[in-house]
């Protein structure tokens, strides 16, 4: 690990100190074995990830070659002949991410402040573990939780929300429209997922807030309001910006549960609270086990992969980066 | 754990410190102090204050609703009286305590709401699939797969013994690919200082946000399609779902098992090294064995997370209605392939007979993150570091 220098000669010839001992790093074989294997172990990931990227991109090819760079500019999905097109998949899925994100940060802050600057002791291991259990539940019971009960009881949110705020461009419909399978239903579904990863970020950090300028805060006479204000919340804001890119991320990936609540036709609109809207990652499960369409799905999923891929790896490093991510998992 | 808590007790309180430390050299003795004033203590009047917004918004509500619409739905009537109970109790309590103090009372109630509001999808939701799947669920539902089971056949009809038997060999395969990978990368990460160690770790987080579809749909670009007619090892079957499964499985173990073996104290290590010991000796015989609960409770959070999937198998195991125990050969069913078939169909009985294998799914679930708390309840780290680390939070408080 460290090497010594031996000691200098002496100057003159008078001190003789004994010899420094030199010590030195000499990995035995087995040191060299377990570097070798923890070290290919950790690199697989790399190697994996790129193979991810390299082999949806050579199966994909096949659609750039049918479409070239229309791929990204068509909405149909049509195979016969080949007219498909990844930007109406790419509205659904950031439409859906958004309301779900919109959803789940002011909830999930306020669920982290709670556990971390509000609840007894007690309260706190109780939260924190359904929290973690919300996160624990498998998106496919979401998904037909959503499909087959909830989906109903937000239908008449819908309607009151086109009523009275149908001026709005994203809450107006057409007349009559079907209000069920809607994106705004699929992004409250996902708002559901997306939420433990929010509060769990944004309590990890939280509870690094120093408790030296929280008390500083409440000794000048601050309500406690006031030293979250002040202290907590901005300690946290990289936890909180960090925690709501990774909750995005999720909520692109978002499969099972939306491919079950819309109806997967791909298109381009913002009317959010009618039937209508598709997401890659839906389509994708959707068509499972069709042979024709293969290299439109690889194409679709390898702009999906880049995509969760650039969120993911900004909100590692904003997380990092802020002053109170050094020690969070996030 | 006696010993623990005795050490957080015996710590000084590090933050209250209105009595102060005694003084050094004299006794200890217990300050006390004539009245202590909490200024977050909430008297009578501030409960009361809360019952009587809520009891009035409710009112007010109820009036507006009654008179000047013909009815709302639930959902406007309990928006429409949260916003009254917050405005109400904000005007009583400025005048009471002033606005200072209704600031950060109001805070308080909202910041709780959205604590509350979280959970209330949690219960709903466990609940609802709890009602549904018990009325179809029966023994025999572990018992028999779907042989000959129609379309107008009730929901108790057939089993899915086939799809809990894939469920099992599938995670239990991606836990032998998973579990050697994932311990060692976490050990790379946390126990080597090679300067790969960033990079993998930015890529292990961007790993764990992998859409789980795109894990599927990766298996099937690299083996099914070129090789899946060369051999029936690569067709769709069990163990190319293990392989798609171990992808969405790896990145969870990873990083739990980071987190503890970051809590195993270096001065074991450092004494292990001392006696001479190799690195690889180190971790193998002092570093695993005390992060030994950790770990499966890391193993355990791995499970959880792996036998809900679905999307991934949707390309690797396909699912199949009949009993296939060999993963190696053939489409095999699953527990989430059975609910997503099920749920699908246009017929009654299908849908409940997807409800009694989502009730299962949900129940594995649960139990297993149970299990897993109760096993990361002791870590098994050295006394003092959990002690330092409770009073650490202690004084986070």
């Amino acid at each position: 690990m460290t090497s010594l220098a031996p000691a200098p000669p002496p100057l003159d010839g008078r001190v003789h100190l004994p010899p420094q001992r030199v010590i030195e790093d000499t990995p035995t074989r087995a040191d060299r074995n377990f570097t070798r294997v923890t070290t290919a172990a950790g690199v697989s990931v790399l190697v994996v990830l790129g193979l991810v990227g390299v082999f949806l991109l050579l199966r994909s090819q096949g659609a750039f070659e049918d479409m070239g760079f229309a791929f990204f500019t068509t909405t149909e999905w049509r195979m016969d002949p080949p007219e498909f097109g990844v930007l109406g998949l790419l509205c659904g899925t950031v439409l859906v991410a958004i309301i779900a994100v919109a959803i789940a940060i002011p909830l999930g802050t306020c669920a982290a402040l709670f556990i971390t600057n509000y609840a007894t002791s007690g309260l706190r291991k109780l939260l924190t573990n359904l929290v973690d259990l919300l996160a624990a539940i498998p998106s496919l019971l979401y998904g037909i939780w959503g499909f087959l009960y909830f989906g109903a009881f937000i239908v008449p949110l819908s309607e009151w929300l086109t009523e009275n705020f149908g001026w709005i461009p994203f809450f107006a419909t057409e007349p009559n429209a079907t209000l069920t399978g809607s994106m705004f239903i699929a992004g409250i579904v996902v708002s559901l997922m997306v939420l433990p990863i929010v509060a769990s970020v944004a309590r990890e950090v939280f509870a690094q807030a120093p408790p030296a300028e929280k008390e500083a805060a409440l000794a000048l006479g601050g309500t406690r309001w006031g030293m979250v204000r002040t202290v907590v919340l901005p300690f946290g804001k990289g936890g909180i910006i960090g925690g709501s890119m990774l909750g995005l991320g999720r909520a692109l990936g978002e499969t099972i549960a939306v491919s079950l609540l819309l109806p997967q036709v791909p298109e381009v609109t913002i009317k959010v609270l009618e039937n209508g809207g598709a997401t890659i990652s839906g389509f994708i499960a959707l068509r499972a086990g069709n042979d024709i369409a293969i290299p439109g799905l690889m194409a679709a999923g390898l702009v999906l992969f880049l995509m969760t891929l650039a969120t993911n790896m900004t909100a590692s490093l904003i997380i990092a980066r802020s002053r109170s991510g050094a020690g969070v998992e996030a | 754990m006696t010993v623990i808590d005795r050490d957080i007790q015996d710590a000084p309180p590090p933050t209250d410190g209105l009595g102060g430390d005694p003084p050094p050299g004299r006794p200890e003795r217990p300050v006390r102090l004539s009245a202590r004033r909490r200024p977050t203590d909430l008297v009578l009047a501030d409960h009361l204050t809360g019952v009587a917004s809520a009891a009035s918004a409710t009112a007010v509500t109820w009036v507006v609703v009654a008179r000047l619409t013909d009815g709302l739905g639930w959902f406007p009537f309990v928006v429409i009286s949260y916003l009254f109970f917050v405005g109400l109790f904000t005007i009583v309590t400025t005048d009471r305590l002033g606005w200072l103090t209704a600031k950060s009372r109001l805070a308080t109630v909202i910041v709780s709401t959205g604590a509350i509001v979280i959970l209330i999808p949690l219960v709903w939701l466990v609940g609802y699939i709890f009602v549904r799947g018990i009325q179809a669920l029966r023994l025999s539902f572990f018992v028999n797969d779907l042989t000959g089971v129609g379309a107008t056949d009730s929901a108790t009809a057939g089993g899915g013994a086939h799809a809990i038997v894939g469920t099992i060999e599938q995670v239990a395969l991606a836990l032998i690919i998973t579990v050697p990978l994932a311990v060692s990368c976490a050990v790379f990460l946390n126990e080597t200082s090679s300067r790969l160690r960033r990079p993998v770790r930015i890529f292990v987080d961007a790993m764990s946000g992998l859409p789980s579809v795109v894990a599927g749909l990766f298996i099937f670009a690299v083996l099914i399609i070129p090789f899946a007619e060369k051999t029936p090892l690569f067709g769709y079957n069990g163990f190319m779902a293990s392989l798609a499964l171990s992808m969405v499985m790896m990145p969870t173990i990873t990083r739990t098992v980071e987190v503890v073996l970051r809590l195993v104290p270096s001065g074991l290590r450092e004494a292990g090294l001392a006696l001479g010991a190799s690195r690889a000796r180190v971790v193998w015989s002092v570093v695993l064995p005390t992060a030994r609960s950790g770990l499966t409770t890391a193993i355990v959070l791995g499970i959880a997370r792996a036998v809900g999937e679905t999307a991934p198998l949707l390309f690797t195991s396909f699912g199949y209605d009949l009993m296939n125990a060999n993963p190696f050969n053939g489409p095999q069913d699953s527990l989430p392939l059975f609910v997503f078939k099920n749920i699908k169909q246009p017929s009654d009985a299908a849908i409940d007979r997807g409800f009694a294998g989502a009730l299962v799914l949900m129940l594995l679930v649960l139990s297993l993150f149970v299990i897993a708390r109760i096993i990361g309840r002791d870590r098994g780290t050295s006394p003092s570091l959990v002690a330092r680390l409770a009073r650490s939070r202690g004084a986070a408080r």
